[in-house]
């Protein structure tokens, strides 16, 4: 029985998005990969929950998901109670206008045929945002000032704009249908440093006028460790690790979770740090190891960790999905002192 | 002091653009001394990775080394050489890696084969005893299996695969000098670590110099001894790691480092660069950065800053800096 948490916004429950791989003349399924493979995961209003991982972990399908951009092939994700999966075409279309997103690459993001003016209007004429042509104009104007850009602009098209430029509009344009929940892919990777700055600034702001809750997919850990207020650490299409930003990076729980931190290049002057602890190269998601799915990379397995699946332990503040955080709890119960009163304490 | 490995004086390369050539470097100066890891950091567009395909006389066509550009290697005039003497010397004396192994390498070619075609090419050896070099080089990157991953095709093995693979190519004959333009910028972080790890003990041990090309400075941190940055074709300021790490003196330097997501700065709004990072052929004039300085004065728009020394090794080219410096 899923029980689900009433404060939540979105709440994503045994997700699983397969993709079928298809071999010889007939294109027969001869297998799957398994991008996302059983994912819990929780977004509460107003917070910004980073989806942290390396490239194939499945963190960009979890996004696509929620989108149903890639349709999921089990599981269930609540967004404000509506199971978004059950949804017909129809009926998920108006939810679309509450979660948007904004990619990577704000260069494709773009169709150059379209002025700026109508690429932010899009999603307003989609959704019957507006009573006219005129006052979208005049919405497009206002949402151009919000982002920082000349709204005397509009009427140019992306390519004469900077990269940089060309994010704002992505953002303004999402934020044109004034959505609760905005999916960041990798929105600030392709930028250069000075850039960043001002979009991770600007991304600060919004939330803070317009109470938006953002998830915060990307690989860059330092901007994370910045921006995000909940971590969730992905690895070969599962949900390894959850917690508050502060606490995943000073009490990592999870042997991977570890590794990560622990190859982030080091700023400080006086002393380099990045020394690697994950072993070898991340394996594909069409052939999952067996048991933990880390094990083959783990500097701390166990015998048994190739052979069984470790459960998500619960903590206060999180999860950790790991054999030896099993074993700490476990150790912990069997310390604490028997409550009074409790039958079999001794 | 005896003569770096590599001098570069007055580099400077054009394209051609609308109504005449556009410049992307700018009349830049370095050099590297044996055994050192020189980076060259930059944002997009400042023309850091044309400089070192400059190096390597690989800058394509309709773009050319202005003349009066000068590159020398162990004291050869790179300039000078005619283009087989030149081929001689890439992958001989300076071996390089790219930020796209993929891009790199021959689909349709084994790994090994690659391989071993580079060190024939160089060392004239037998077949039999290039392939043992071979297999013997790829356990020393730190491939797996290396006998078996010899018969490899590119597509067959993961990114960090590939690109340990380039960089036992580019180190087969222990050049002098290698050149790594974003040679991680594509990696995981978890392969990242160990790729840098990798670069940095190999050149220690065989005294390869490197030219970093990155716009990261972390890795910056991690794997340099001296720094330059770069600004608009120019380089605006150089020094040692530490010095440039530490007390960056020039406003492009103190900005870019200040503009980096860091974790003491949680909660707080991070230190932006004003405006647009400008492209080639819309470079303002005199200071180049004047229009995104939070600093600029009067001078700044009309002259170009000269280049001051602020230590024996750190330099940097602001006006701030030569009002100071001035009694």
């Amino acid at each position: 029985m899923t029980v689900l948490s009433s404060e939540a916004l979105l709440e994503i429950r045994g997700l699983r998005t397969w993709f079928p791989i298809r071999a010889g003349l007939l294109q027969r399924v001869t297998g799957h990969v398994r991008a996302v493979d059983g994912v819990d995961l929780t977004i509460f209003p107003g917070e910004t929950l980073a989806l942290v991982g390396e490239s194939g972990c499945g963190k960009t399908t979890v996004g696509r998901s929620i989108l149903r951009l890639n349709e999921p092939t089990a599981g269930g994700i609540w967004f404000r109670g509506s199971d978004l999966t059950r949804l017909s075409t129809e009926a998920f279309h108006a939810y679309r206008r509450q979660i948007q997103v904004v990619m990577q690459d704000p260069g494709s993001a773009l169709d150059p045929r379209f002025t700026v003016r109508d690429a932010i209007a899009e999603g307003m004429d989609a959704f019957g945002i507006g009573a006219d042509d005129e006052e979208r104009t005049e919405r497009v104007a206002a949402l151009m000032r919000s982002v920082s850009l000349d709204p005397a602009t509009m009427w140019r098209y992306p390519h004469e704009f900077s990269g940089g430029q060309r994010q704002r509009i992505c953002i303004a344009r999402a934020l044109a249908v004034d959505p609760a929940l905005l999916i960041c892919d990798e929105a600030t990777s392709a930028l250069d440093v000075s850039i960043q700055a001002q979009i991770l600034n600007l991304l600060a702001d919004l939330q803070a006028e317009r109470h938006l809750t953002y998830l915060f997919i990307t690989h860059d850990l330092g901007t994370v460790r910045y921006f995000a207020t909940r971590v969730a650490v992905m690895y070969l299409g599962r949900i390894v690790e959850t917690g508050p930003t502060e606490r995943i990076f000073a009490e990592p729980r999870h042997p991977y979770t570890k590794a990560l931190l622990a190859s982030i290049p080091s700023l400080d002057p006086a002393r380099r740090s990045a020394r690697p602890i994950a072993l070898g190269d991340v394996p594909s998601p069409e052939r999952p190891p067996p048991g933990c799915h880390y094990h083959p990379r783990c500097a701390v397995r166990l015998e048994s960790c190739s052979r069984d699946d470790p459960p998500a332990v619960e903590f206060a503040d999180g999860i950790c999905r790991c054999i030896l955080a099993v074993q700490e709890r476990e150790a912990r119960m069997a310390a604490r002192p028997p409550l009074e009163g409790v039958p079999g304490g001794s | 002091m005896s003569a770096p490995l590599l001098a570069v004086e007055g580099l400077s390369v054009d394209f051609p653009g609308d109504g005449g050539r556009v410049r992307v470097v700018d009349c830049i100066g370095f050099s590297i001394a044996a055994g050192e890891t020189l980076a060259l950091v930059g944002e997009s567009g400042c023309g850091k990775s044309m400089t070192a395909l400059a190096v390597m006389r690989l800058v394509a066509k309709p773009g050319r080394i202005e003349p009066g550009s000068r590159i020398r290697l162990e004291g050869r005039d790179l300039l000078s050489l005619s283009v087989p003497e030149m081929r001689g010397v890439r992958g001989a004396r300076i071996g390089m890696i790219f930020q796209e192994p993929m891009t790199s390498l021959n689909p349709v070619t084994t790994v090994g084969e690659q391989v071993m075609e580079a060190i024939e090419l160089h060392a004239g050896i037998p077949r039999a005893k290039a392939r043992e070099r071979v297999i013997e080089l790829f356990g020393h990157v730190g491939i797996p299996d290396p006998a078996r991953r010899f018969q490899a095709y590119p597509h067959q093995l993961s990114g960090g695969l590939k690109q340990r693979v380039m960089i036992a190519m580019a180190m087969a004959m222990r050049p002098r000098l290698l050149i790594a333009d974003e040679p991680t910028t594509a990696l995981d972080a978890t392969i990242r670590a160990q790729i840098l790890e990798l670069l940095r003990t190999l050149c220690a041990e065989t005294g390869t110099a490197v030219l970093l090309i990155t716009h990261d400075f972390g890795v910056v941190n991690e794997t340099a001894d001296r720094v330059a940055v770069m600004y608009a074709g120019q380089i605006v300021e150089e020094g040692t790691r530490l010095e440039v790490l530490s007390q960056p003196r020039h406003p492009y330097t103190q900005g870019l480092l200040r503009s980096i997501p860091k974790p003491e700065a949680r909660g707080a709004r991070l230190e932006e660069i004003k405006g647009i990072v400008p492209r080639p052929g819309h470079w303002p004039p005199g200071c180049r950065f004047h229009t995104r300085c939070p600093f600029a004065f009067e001078p700044c728009p009309v002259r170009a800053p000269e280049r001051t020394a602020l230590s024996a090794t750190q330099a940097a080219c602001c006006h701030l800096l030569t009002r100071e410096a001035r009694p």
